[in-house]
């Protein structure tokens, strides 16, 4: 394959990939569009209840008016193609009962969130790193201890194990504060909670495809040519087991924001989850839907960021 | 005659056998969630077998006390006794797990084989919108369903259920289409059976065994997720004792009492766990490998 012919294959490959992101995104908002359509009763009554802070039937021309103001009372098509238009701007629409655009209330909490995500899943691959390099393998107990390990962390609840860090960590053995704020201390355990999660779905991933390159007639060569067995497992083996691991960061964005929103309750961290938790009680749905709006572009930024990595580290890959 | 009761003696001996080390082949593991998952049925079919105390008595020379001879896990800040508050909650948090896997298991069903059969810009569109779908944090979409229905319990199970059911759609789907490419579905269709026949008899059947082992261990799941919702106040309220509305009403005595959060917790857990354990098992079982990866 020659060079040109090479990059213009590069760039259909990463055409295709945005026009998937963005069917995506697209489908994302259509179904959130669409959805909200199952509310019982009129979305002007949520906007009426916490506009007058009384729960009372709204009354007729009010019901109009509020209609009138936010375009419920045009076609649906009409109003489908307002927020496909409006989302494509950026634009989220305006929260029902807080007087303000759905992107400024996640824009001011998402920072934490995503501080959050990002330790944690640095933290997971440290882990499966270390545990996968020095345990995966082994002629003794410790890969099937590992793996029950990671079966049993994937299962927890994990905001239960987040509280159980709460109570012997911050609360017993005082050596983190019990509600840290934005703290570097105060990140600490929220991290290994979420970070412990994620290692239980990440580690089978990554330790059974370690286990299975071990085997690989590659290794037995590498090694008959005398490389120590630490320089096979982190020169060789690692770089193939690692793969499974990544391509699996897309699904494990969703199971990060999941878990961090519970978290974040358990510590009464800022973030995303008081805006999602206090939106669903509300009943406040166009920030809810922002958020999803929101988790799903960053799902795709993900799964494009990981892609091009992926080609980095195994360029058979560009052929797919 | 003698050869047909030697040969029935000998059938005898050898099912005996069979039976006994097919018996002592089942790992510990798969023990100690079965005893679990007994219990946790006990719990829920009939409570009061288990309760040493009533669970809504109230005690007011008691309140938070921890776990004792008396008060096996303590007692919560009106003098209950948790041990039988969570035995009581165990039908609660059962039948919405059970509830939320049947719903998301259903519309999974019936749309990921309407994908896998139909193919074309139906199957295009459809699995499009799973992998679309499937992208969103799933608590996030229980929680969409939770604003749009408010909070209540048949919400819950619609928005766990729905919320959880992009995945197994997904996966059905994947199901009904490696089924329709197999030889024999070939070899049905070339003998002239109706697309009818193929479907219900061949494809259906075949698609579908796996999902037993999707609904073992969807159950522990959804029972996570909706306590996961009870637990941030927005599935079932505090009075009830379904265990996440437990953790949430242990929210604020955290610091004082920590069984209030932990107990509820390993109930949780302990059934996630041992449904996750036995339907892992049976899943290798019927996959025909044995050994854990």
């Amino acid at each position: 394959m020659n060079a040109a012919k090479m990059i213009g294959h590069q760039s259909l490959w990463l055409a295709r990939r945005l026009l998937s992101g963005v069917i995506v995104v697209w489908a994302a908002a259509t179904f959130t569009f669409f959805v909200q359509f199952l509310m019982p009763g009129e979305r002007a009554q949520i906007i009426f209840n916490a506009n007058s802070g009384n729960v009372g039937e709204i009354p007729r021309d009010q019901l109009l008016a509020i209609n009138a103001k936010y375009g419920f009372d045009q076609p649906v098509i009409v109003q489908y193609g307002r927020y496909i238009r409006d989302v494509m701007h950026g634009d989220l629409g305006q929260s029902y009962v807080q007087y303000q655009p759905v992107t400024d209330l996640i824009g001011r909490q998402i920072g934490p969130t995503i501080a959050l995500a990002f330790a944690a899943v640095l933290t997971a691959w440290i882990i499966t790193i270390t545990t996968t390099v020095l345990f995966a393998g082994r002629d003794n107990i410790w890969p099937k201890a590992l793996g029950g390990l990671q079966v049993f962390l994937a299962t927890l609840p994990p905001y239960w194990l987040a509280t159980i860090l709460l109570v012997v960590f911050a609360i017993q053995l005082r050596l983190f504060p019990v509600v840290g704020g934005n703290t570097l201390m105060g990140l600490v355990l929220p991290t290994i909670a979420l970070a412990l999660e994620i290692y239980g779905f990440l580690g089978q991933a990554v330790l059974s495809e370690f286990t299975r390159v071990l085997d690989q007639p590659f290794i037995t060569s590498s090694r008959m040519r005398g490389t120590g067995d630490l320089g096979i497992r982190l020169r060789h083996a690692l770089r193939h087991a690692a793969l499974p691991g990544i391509t699996l960061s897309g699904w494990i964005i969703g199971k990060l924001l999941s878990g961090a929103v519970l978290i974040e309750a358990v510590f009464g961290r800022q973030g995303l989850g008081g805006v999602l938790v206090a939106a669903t009680s509300t009943r406040d749905v166009p920030v809810v839907s922002g958020v999803i709006l929101v988790s799903a572009a960053l799902f795709v930024a993900t799964s494009l960021f990981v892609d091009l990595t992926v080609q980095l580290i195994d360029p058979r890959m560009k052929e797919a | 005659m003698s050869f047909a009761t030697s040969s029935a003696g000998h059938a005898k001996a050898f099912i005996t056998a069979r039976v006994l080390t097919g018996a002592r082949r089942f790992p510990v593991r798969v023990y100690v969630a079965a005893f679990f998952m007994a219990f946790f049925l006990i719990a829920a079919i009939e409570p009061k077998l288990l309760q040493t105390h009533d669970p809504l008595m109230l005690s007011l020379t008691s309140p938070l006390k921890a776990p004792s001879l008396t008060h096996w896990l303590g007692t919560d800040q009106s003098g209950r006794d948790l041990y039988s508050r969570i035995v009581a909650g165990t039908g609660h948090s059962l039948s919405i797990g059970l509830g939320a896997t049947a719903l998301s298991l259903a519309l999974a069903l019936i749309l990921g084989v309407t994908a896998g059969l139909s193919g074309g810009w139906i199957d295009n569109v459809l699995s499009r919108l799973f992998d679309a779908l499937f992208a969103l944090p799933t608590l996030f979409l229980a929680l969409l369903f939770v604003s749009l229905l408010g909070t209540s319990v048949p919400t819950l199970v619609i928005a766990v259920g729905l919320g959880t059911s992009p995945g197994y759609a997904r996966m059905v789907r994947v199901q009904v289409l490696s089924v329709k490419a197999t030889s024999y579905v070939e070899a049905a269709r070339a003998l002239g059976h109706s697309p009818r026949r193929i479907l219900f008899k061949h494809i259906l059947p075949n698609a579908i065994s796996p999902l037993a082992t999707m609904f073992t261990l969807g159950v522990g799941q959804a029972i996570i997720w909706a306590s996961g919702l009870s637990f941030l106040g927005l599935g079932v309220a505090p009075p009830s004792s379904e265990w996440g509305a437990l953790l949430n009403a242990g929210r604020n005595y955290v610091i004082y009492a920590w069984w209030l959060e932990v107990m509820p917790g390993i109930a949780i857990a302990a059934l996630a766990l041992s449904v996750t354990v036995v339907g892992q098992y049976v899943q290798q079982r019927l996959e025909g490998r044995i050994e854990l990866p």
